[in-house]
């Protein structure tokens, strides 16, 4: 399949191949230029490199927009989010895997079935149920959500790995005398670090992006992740694009240098997170 | 004597060293308990959490649908009327169906032809090929904020890319998409598929990846062109992942809010209005509680319907 395709073939293969990826990328280069420009210079060149270089963007966009809050927020959000999601799903996962409880396909079943859930169908109980609680516009509350949300996920990602690996250096603790606890800490989250990666990265990639729950169930402005909180704001500065673009580049640019940094972790887990939900 | 006298000396202090760790907590070194309780103690936190949060709150929407409510003080229960106003009356939630059954059309072609067509391009290629695959990958990280940002620039009448090309002397693409109730819902479908297929495609090069290469060899022994290659070996055997993303495209179809909400609210006078806005609105904008439940299970529904065609066709030997 690789080999025997003539050069000529491959050229046009190349030529299409490069055109699309100019159709993903140049928009987000325009972002970027975009958020360089002086007010000026975005009313007359819109698409093409800044004419004079204009780094306040950044600055006025970080004071506006409340980068620093909004920001760390985000980071609060998906920090306890994985957290949440590899201590709690770690336990079902390990469970699941090395545990054997009576009647766990069906439980399997279960998760796989109710994780197909829409959003939209409990969304309104959840709100009423969450005003009720006080959980409503709070932090606690929206981090709750977000482990539920991506426990199924976490739970048949972690089981996967767990099942591809060698039971013997469990059971060689046990016979050293190490109960279930030990042998869970001691022996079985040292080898399970790979797997924790790839969910923490998909898990918190989704968080960071999150949305509509964000919109939904935050009401406080020092509370919003970066996302809700970049909407109201390119509402706010609809026209100034040079300030919407340079918010919209500070709150991608940490996002892609992990993944360029952590491509194949992010990709295996992103596909089987499609295959698997 | 001696030797019952020693029996006895001996056995009680077995029988204590048993007793004492018994007595501090007897049912945790129970065998039952090691098998079958404590593996369900782990299982449980997130479980719960889960019931709460997901599965709690799907059947008390059930409820709610029932009945007409504002979300603060009492339920009435009306029984079926909000399902009976749904069809029969509200054409705004006509509409807003009409819209996601184009959406589903729209998504179920033109990201998978891309992503299939460019996935076989991808494959043949070697050189430079991990940095193209990186390329297309990048949009599908970037998140819908932010990609609704860049397009509501890039899609401008005055300063977006038919600007720019006017400039260059190309003519007639500098046109408001987003503002016009004749392509408004076409220009977010656009955008959400910018950031959609090359996530797809990648899934489907992985998937070609692990065809086996003999295959290919038989196949080109048969005297087999490309076409014939592609949809007698690739196709066949990409066909579970195709399958599954045609069947998760079908459920996601109708629940999508994102790019809508975020270009559009839903207009031009209701010319990009989904489901799940109009829920939005109904619920959180208008509190109609009840009804907003009732269209919320209207789309999972349909959903689910949609879920159960695709195992139905798949049983029926379709042979995926």
């Amino acid at each position: 399949m690789f080999k025997r395709k003539g050069k000529s073939n491959l050229i046009l293969n190349y030529v299409i191949l490069l055109l699309l990826v100019c159709l993903a990328l140049g928009p987000i280069l325009v972002l970027f230029f975009n958020s360089l420009k002086s007010f000026n210079d975005l009313g007359t060149n819109p698409i093409g490199l800044p004419r004079v270089v204009q780094i306040e963007n950044y600055v006025n966009a970080w004071v506006q927009g409340e980068f620093a809050t909004t920001l760390t927020n985000s980071l609060i959000y998906v920090v306890f989010t994985v957290a949440g999601v590899l201590v709690l799903g770690g336990m079902a996962a390990y469970s699941l895997a090395r545990l054997d409880p009576p009647g766990d396909n069906l439980y399997l079943v279960y998760m796989l079935t109710l994780s197909t859930i829409p959003f939209w169908l409990y969304v309104i109980p959840l709100f009423i149920m969450w005003r009720s609680l006080g959980l409503l516009d709070t932090r606690a509350g929206l981090i709750i959500m977000y482990i539920a949300f991506n426990s199924p996920f976490a739970i048949f990602l972690l089981r996967s790995f767990l099942m591809s690996l060698s039971r013997d250096f469990e059971d060689a603790a046990r016979v050293d005398g190490a109960n279930e606890w030990q042998v869970m800490t001691r022996v079985v989250i040292p080898i399970m670090w790979p797997a924790f990666l790839t969910v923490g990265l998909v898990v918190g990639l989704g968080v960071w992006s999150e949305f509509q729950a964000a919109l939904i169930f935050l009401q406080r402005d020092e509370l919003m992740p970066v996302t809700t909180s970049y909407y109201n704001f390119t509402q706010r500065f609809g026209r100034d694009w040079s300030l919407t673009s340079a918010g919209a580049v500070m709150m991608i640019a940490p996002v892609l240098m992990l993944f360029l940094a952590l491509q194949r972790q992010f990709v295996t887990g992103l596909t089987q997170g499609g295959i698997k939900l | 004597m001696n030797e019952t006298d020693e029996l006895q000396t001996t056995s009680p202090t077995a029988a204590d060293g048993t007793t004492v760790t018994q007595h501090k907590r007897p049912w945790l070194h129970s065998r039952r308990f090691r098998r079958q309780i404590m593996p369900w103690l782990f299982i449980a936190p997130i479980t719960l959490l889960h019931l709460v949060v997901v599965v709690g709150p799907s059947v008390v929407g059930m409820y709610y649908s029932l009945t007409e409510w504002s979300g603060i003080g009492k339920a009435e229960f009306v029984g079926l009327d909000n399902f009976r106003e749904l069809f029969f009356e509200d054409r705004n939630f006509l509409l807003a169906l009409r819209h996601n059954l184009m959406w589903l059309a729209f998504f179920l072609t033109v990201p998978f032809v891309m992503a299939l067509a460019v996935a076989t391009l991808l494959a043949q290629v070697r050189v430079g090929s991990m940095t193209i695959r990186t390329a297309f990958f990048i949009p599908y990280v970037l998140p819908s904020v932010v990609v609704a940002s860049i397009w509501r620039m890039l899609l401008d009448p005055r300063l977006g890319f038919g600007a720019a090309l006017e400039d260059w002397g190309i003519k007639g693409l500098a046109y408001p998409y987003l503002g016009d109730k004749n392509t408004a819902l076409a220009a977010i479908a656009f955008v959400d598929n910018w950031h959609w297929w090359g996530f797809l495609m990648i899934l489907f090069l992985t998937a070609m990846q692990s065809i086996p290469s003999d295959l290919y060899d038989a196949a080109k022994i048969d005297g087999a062109n490309r076409w014939q290659e592609f949809l007698h070996v690739t196709l066949p055997g990409i066909r579970p992942t195709v399958f599954f993303m045609l069947m998760m495209t079908a459920i996601w179809s109708f629940l999508v809010f994102d790019y809508v909400w975020i270009l559009t609210h839903g207009g031009p006078a209701g010319s990009s209005e989904m489901l799940a806005t109009y829920l939005y609105k109904q619920a959180f904008q208008r509190f109609e509680a009840g009804y907003g439940a009732a269209i919320g299970i209207t789309m999972s529904a349909i959903a689910g319907i949609m879920a159960t065609i695709f195992v139905f066709f798949r049983r029926r030997g379709w042979d995926v």
